[in-house]
């Protein structure tokens, strides 16, 4: 999947960020080729969804320099970057609970203007997650934590991402819906040719759907390997794999 | 009911009668003279009993005494629901509205002037409906827009001699204005802080207002404020007239509220009113999604101020007169008090709001002592039986549960 020539879509240079004084990520570098599942695997507290949200310009870093698509995005306002491909799912899903699922996947749209191509790309989402087509007009904060996932999902999706973050998209849900989120990222993937970055602490399932993946440790890139060679290495075993 | 659920209630009943004894006796008991125990007794004793026997009623009520009479008085409500439901609702909107343009033919002068300062209410509501319903910012000075508003149709109209319907649209725009200047650095904060930060705006605009003397007169207030004008068919030809009766000014309230609550109306259903909602529902969800969150609530908050302008330059034009004590922190309670009584984000839901906290205590005039008391009563009942409001925002968009 990933060509010598290409250029990366995401490219992390020693990039810390704090929340007041506590330093949540100390210094992170990583890449990201554009096609690739790329996951970010560690503990609670390895600074892991701090990456994500340094990316999305949601928490402002304290040093270093984060580039998409070869420009510096660092500084930029978060609510920009949609427009420019990048859309994060964040953790916990944060749906609004009140709108209906219809207008909770319009809000994912909301910058754009080609209502053609949004209703494409409604009828995308729908396609993917077709429980979200029976269940549109009901409230989100109605659905259950696997439809709000979707949902989530769906949302970040109706903004036509080049690039999607997705913070622990398993959590909390049961292995069944876990399967059919990965067997979805997937596709978004292989289908729609979106590049995935993928936080998780189910690192065995994360690692299986990914290309390429780092290790987080207090803050701190401790590994960067193919997913394949991640899985079979003894200490990631031991670690993040349960064995 | 099982019995310890019940030996509770009365338990509970007991507690809140020794409170109420607490309560009372230091407020009636304790004179100059002397301690008296008598009199706070007696109202103690007529409230206990008169609460006691509501309570068993109600618990009688629970236990099914009562179903031989709740029940086809049920089926009797429901019915009717079902047969209003039937009639559309474009029907009752004509209605309602037919009711409103033939109201000042057919009542009193006095009935004119409460159901202005209704409208009057009702434009305020809905426009903080906009800002706390929708945006999810609790504003607690809005009524410093309704001044602002009022000020500059006042000073415009003292000074430069200009029409109120130029003046009009001038007020909402300064509103506006001051909507984004104070709401640019307090927009920043989040819940408690920003009730605080918009209360002390708030009470700065009406001291700026009463100290400013070279502008605005203090405390004295601006006289001489000219109505508005209209052109009127006079004696054969078209004649400028200035409106002075009540009967007119009702009809001047009556299209700026009908104005307002379309555009209210179209808010909601816009993307913009979405967004909003997005925000107030979670603020960073809303940013990941490429949502701008400070200037979509210096959107929220400036038409709001818009709403609370508009209706402030008619204040000004109905009264001919303005000053600081217009616009005191009770007002803006009072506005917020229609909103969250009425159903916060719901258009009818304010209305009834406003007719209810500005009407009825016309209507009950003779018990003027007590308001107070009463609204407070009324807002811990609400709380407790319809939390959401006297007629709750219906989330936009037709549900499929509704559909059925």
């Amino acid at each position: 999947m990933r060509g010598p020539t290409l250029e990366p879509i995401l490219e992390l240079k020693n990039v810390s960020a704090a929340y007041g004084r506590i330093k949540a990520i100390k210094g992170i570098s990583l890449t990201v080729y554009p096609g690739e599942v790329v996951s970010i695997i560690g503990a609670n507290g390895a600074g892991k969804s701090t990456t994500l949200m340094a990316i999305s310009g949601v928490l402002p870093i304290t040093g270093g320099e984060i580039s998409y698509d070869g420009v510096r995005i660092d500084g930029t306002a978060a609510d920009l970057l949609p427009a420019r491909g990048l859309c994060q799912v964040p953790e916990g899903r944060r749906i609004f609970p009140r709108l209906t699922v219809e207008e909770n996947l319009d809000m994912g749209a909301f910058f754009r203007k080609d209502k053609a191509g949004i209703l494409h790309d409604l009828n995308r989402v729908f396609q993917l997650f077709p429980i979200l087509q029976e269940r549109r007009r009901q409230q989100g904060g109605t659905l259950s934590g696997g439809e709000q996932q979707m949902l989530a999902m769906g949302r970040a999706l109706m903004s036509r991402p080049r690039l999607l973050l997705l913070d622990e998209p398993s959590l909390g849900l049961a292995p069944l819906i876990v399967q059919q989120i990965f067997r979805i990222i997937r596709e978004i993937n292989e289908t729609d040719g979106v590049t995935v970055v993928l936080v998780e602490q189910n690192a065995n399932l994360a690692l299986q759907a990914s290309t390429r993946g780092y290790v987080l440790e207090t803050g701190n890139v401790i590994m960067e390997d193919e997913a394949g060679a991640l899985l079979a290495n003894p200490d990631i075993r031991k670690a993040y794999l349960g064995e | 009911m099982t019995i310890p659920a019940s030996r509770k209630l009365w338990l509970g009943f007991a507690v809140a009668m020794l409170w109420l004894y607490v309560l009372l006796w230091p407020l009636l008991g304790i004179k100059p003279e002397g301690l008296e125990f008598a009199a706070s007794t007696a109202i103690w004793a007529k409230v206990a009993v008169v609460s006691a026997i509501l309570l068993a009623l109600w618990q009688l009520k629970g236990r099914g005494v009562f179903d031989f009479a709740s029940r086809p008085a049920q089926a009797l409500s429901q019915a009717l629901g079902k047969a209003t439901g039937r009639v559309a609702t474009w029907i009752w909107l004509v209605l309602v509205f037919a009711g409103a343009v033939v109201f000042p033919l057919v009542t009193e002068r006095y009935a004119h002037d409460v159901a202005i300062s209704v409208l009057v209410y009702i434009c305020l509501g809905l426009g903080l409906n906009v800002v706390v319903g929708m945006a999810g910012l609790l504003d607690l000075g809005y009524i410093a827009f309704y001044g602002v508003g009022a000020y500059t149709y006042a000073l415009l109209s003292v000074h430069f001699g200009l029409s109120f319907w130029l003046c009009l649209p001038i007020a909402g725009a300064f509103s506006a204005c001051a909507g984004c200047i104070i709401g640019y650095p307090t927009l920043r904060m989040r819940g408690d802080y920003l009730a605080i930060v918009t209360l002390g705006f708030g009470e700065i605009v009406r001291i700026v207002l009463n100290n400013w003397m070279s502008l605005t007169h203090g405390p004295n207030g601006i006289l001489g404020i000219k109505p508005p004008g209209a052109y009127w068919w006079q004696d054969g030809h078209i004649e400028h007239i200035w409106l002075g009766s009540l009967e007119q000014f009702y009809y001047v309230i009556l299209g700026l509220a009908v104005c307002t609550i379309v555009a209210v109306h179209r808010l909601n259903h816009s993307r913009i009113g979405r967004a909003f909602e997005a925000v107030r529902e979670d603020q960073t969800a809303a940013e990941l999604m490429g949502v701008n969150t400070l200037g979509i609530k210096l959107l929220a908050y400036s038409l709001g101020a818009i709403f609370g302008g508009l209706a402030g330059a008619f204040f000004a034009a109905r009264m001919r007169f303005v000053s600081p004590e217009s616009f005191t922190f009770i007002e803006s309670a009072m506005v917020l008090a229609m909103v969250v009584l009425g159903g916060m984000g719901s258009i009818p839901g304010v209305i009834l709001g406003a007719l209810a906290l500005i009407a009825l205590p016309e209507i009950f005039r003779g018990f003027e002592l007590y308001r107070m008391f009463v609204f407070g009563g009324v807002m811990a009942m609400m709380m407790l039986f319809r939390p959401k409001g006297l007629w709750p925002a219906k989330r936009m968009g037709v549900r499929s549960e509704e559909r059925d």
